[in-house]
């Protein structure tokens, strides 16, 4: 070992093989993945706003993102599904053809191993006394809703079963309002709801039940303060961490990081966001009326063992929908077969009880606690978010 | 040029690492060397690229300067020279001139006789630059990675970087980094101000020894790691934080493209009290 050429080449190789090693180790024993990946640029060269993916992830989303096939289109002549059978309150324009493909299709897309039983009373199908057909019923007027209301957030591809059973009686991705584990109040308060990681906030430490005040009720998202200095925003870091969770999760659902919406140097600027962040204000909307006039109106006909803690409706976030996708089924739309579930039917509102309390105007903030936003997101206005 | 009293003994021949005589020569009090040649090549050439670029892109407004990389479509091919070719340039002028300026620092320290501390040191600091510029992006393939230079630019690019991760301050080895930058400045202080109260006594006193600096951390924390270790420690604690910063990097992207808060899902799943 006199040579030092040798030795500095020998320590050289060993130093940069136990680097080498090292990392191939630690990213193997963490379950971490390796090059090559792959990204979408949605910003300008150079600001950082990409979107990372391994590929396995994405064959796998591919995979789980299959659309399985539609029946043929029924004709939508002969008799109407109103008089051919009893106990028909939504589907009424129906023909009887139409009527059956749809029942048929629901069962593939939310029952298909337990079968038209699993709403219905095979002897007497009109009977409502499965709460399961009473959910689907309502659950087929809220479909309605959203391909007829909110196409400021479905657009024209729109929602079916599918979207969110795909084939599961209960939509994987739902939540309850979550009280959390029992803890101080006040000044003695410490968590804050925090330190209890949860896969639909990527694990971290933020508040676990972000869910409640933005989706179900209408607590104010907006946090950041619009100008260099303190200017009077009154927002906490508690309130602020609040936001943030909520955030993860949108970020969760959709299989996206936080530069898909944001220009993260001015969150709140819409002037420097992507379009998309329009797409998800409207989307914050639907969930909160998807929750609050279907599923929460639905409380007391779910059984217990549907129920949350606390005896709530099971509920919906952008999970429910999105599954890590950053547009459900990748974009691909079921209801160009299915136009029966595109808008509501204009006879629903006489059969029907149980109208939605509010009836959702998008682009109108649906509660006080919120400030307004203008419909289109004003450009022209860089730091200011508040209504003209 | 009148010479400093140490000057005589830098100022001797030899130690060069190539170009053996040729530019073993000062410039007034600066030697020049082979590789200050190259520093002031690619600095110059650099300096000049980057004046280009804010003319390209009408401002000379300092903070606003902004030479982005090529589109991640470019891969790892060269952009033309208005679509991040400029800055494909100016990363390899970058990248010439420090690691120039790296081994000038190692001639001068055979000249002087004396340890690489000062070019590994800076080595560490070139390490980190080109970790952002050069090994991440060619790990994810695509010279777009890179974060664009300008002042408020490449802030921005930090930023959002650091939110494709969603939470930054998961990532462990940036927790690592961080913890190493505090620490840095931590035992800056401390030493500093332990020499600073012995070097100024009161009106009458005389000077304070080591020895006395050692008795007050010995009396205060019960050790002292001495004048020499406090220089070996600032020095680790320094390239440390540099080092796990070009980690905290590296793994961004090319070995982790989720949130970083779910890397620690290994940390919950622990069979003790998963």
């Amino acid at each position: 070992m006199s040579d030092p050429i040798k030795s500095g080449i020998l320590y050289g190789t060993a130093l940069v093989g136990i680097a080498a090693g090292t990392l191939f180790g630690v990213t193997t024993l963490l379950g971490m993945n390796r090059p090559p990946i792959v990204s979408v640029q949605r910003g300008f060269r150079g600001t950082g706003m990409d979107q990372l993916y391994t590929p396995a992830t994405l064959a796998a989303l591919q995979v789980q993102a299959r659309v399985p096939r539609s029946l043929p289109p029924a004709s939508p002549a002969g008799v109407k599904a109103a008089v051919a059978y009893k106990n028909v309150q939504v589907l009424r324009n129906l023909s009887v053809g139409q009527f059956t493909r749809l029942m048929v299709s629901i069962t593939t897309w939310v029952a298909p191993k337990q079968g038209c039983s699993y709403c219905h009373n095979v002897a007497n199908m009109a009977w409502d006394g499965l709460y399961t057909k009473v959910v689907a019923r309502r659950m087929i007027q809220m479909t309605q809703n959203i391909n007829g209301n909110w196409q400021s957030h479905v657009q024209n591809v729109g929602v079916t079963c599918y979207t969110c059973h795909g084939g599961n009686p209960v939509p994987k991705n739902i939540w309850f309002n979550n009280p959390g584990p029992e803890s101080a109040t006040g000044i003695a308060e410490t968590q804050t709801g925090m330190a209890h990681p949860t896969a639909v906030l990527n694990e971290s430490s933020l508040p676990y039940d972000p869910f409640t005040p933005f989706l179900e009720h209408a607590v104010s998202i907006r946090e950041q303060g619009t100008t260099a200095l303190p200017s009077g925003n009154t927002a906490s870091i508690k309130e602020t961490e609040w936001t943030y969770a909520l955030m993860i999760h949108f970020s969760q659902s959709l299989g996206v990081n936080c530069t898909y919406c944001h220009n993260t140097r001015a969150f709140g600027d819409w002037s420097q966001s992507s379009p998309a962040r329009v797409n998800a204000w409207y989307g914050i909307r639907m969930v909160r009326d998807i929750n609050n006039a279907y599923l929460d109106s639905l409380q007391g006909v779910f059984p217990v063992y549907r129920k949350g803690q606390l005896g709530d409706s099971p509920k919906v976030n952008c999970a429910t929908c999105h599954q890590g996708i950053y547009k459900p089924l990748y974009g691909v739309s079921m209801l160009k077969t299915f136009p029966e579930l595109a808008k509501p039917y204009v006879e629903e509102a006489k059969v029907e009880a149980p109208v939605p309390a509010v009836t959702p105007v998008p682009g109108v903030a649906p509660s006080p606690t919120e400030k307004p936003l203008p419909v289109v997101p004003d450009n022209t206005t860089p730091h200011d978010s508040t209504p003209h | 040029m009148a010479m400093l009293s140490f000057e005589g003994k830098y100022r001797v021949r030899g130690g060069t690492l190539v170009g053996g005589d040729l530019f073993d020569f000062w410039w007034g009090p600066f030697y020049v060397g082979f590789f200050g040649v190259t520093t002031v090549f690619f600095s110059l050439l650099g300096t000049l690229l980057i004046l280009y670029g804010a003319v390209l892109s009408h401002t000379f407004n300092i903070w606003r300067i902004n030479i982005a990389p090529p589109d991640i479509g470019y891969g790892l091919a060269f952009a033309p020279i208005k679509e991040g070719g400029l800055w494909q340039a100016i990363t390899i002028c970058a990248v010439g001139a420090f690691c120039s300026w790296a081994l000038r620092q190692v001639e001068i320290s055979r000249k002087l006789g004396m340890g690489y501390h000062v070019p590994f040191a800076f080595s560490v600091a070139i390490f980190a630059y080109v970790t952002l510029e050069v090994f991440r992006p060619l790990l994810m393939g695509a010279w777009g990675y890179g974060f664009p230079y300008g002042i408020l630019s490449h802030l921005d690019w930090v930023s959002n970087t650091g939110y494709q991760y969603l939470h930054f301050h998961y990532n462990p080895a940036h927790m690592l980094a961080v913890t190493f930058f505090f620490t840095t400045t931590l035992a800056l202080s401390l030493h500093g101000s332990l020499v600073l109260s012995a070097a100024n006594p009161k009106p009458g006193e005389s000077m304070k020894t080591a020895e006395h600096e050692n008795t007050f951390f010995r009396d205060i924390i019960g050790y002292s790691i001495g004048t020499l270790g406090i220089h070996r420690l600032g020095l680790f604690l320094a390239l440390s934080a540099g080092f796990w910063s070009a980690v905290c990097i590296i793994i961004s992207g090319p070995f982790w493209t989720g949130g970083w808060p779910a890397w620690w899902g290994w940390w919950l799943n622990l069979p003790i009290w998963r």
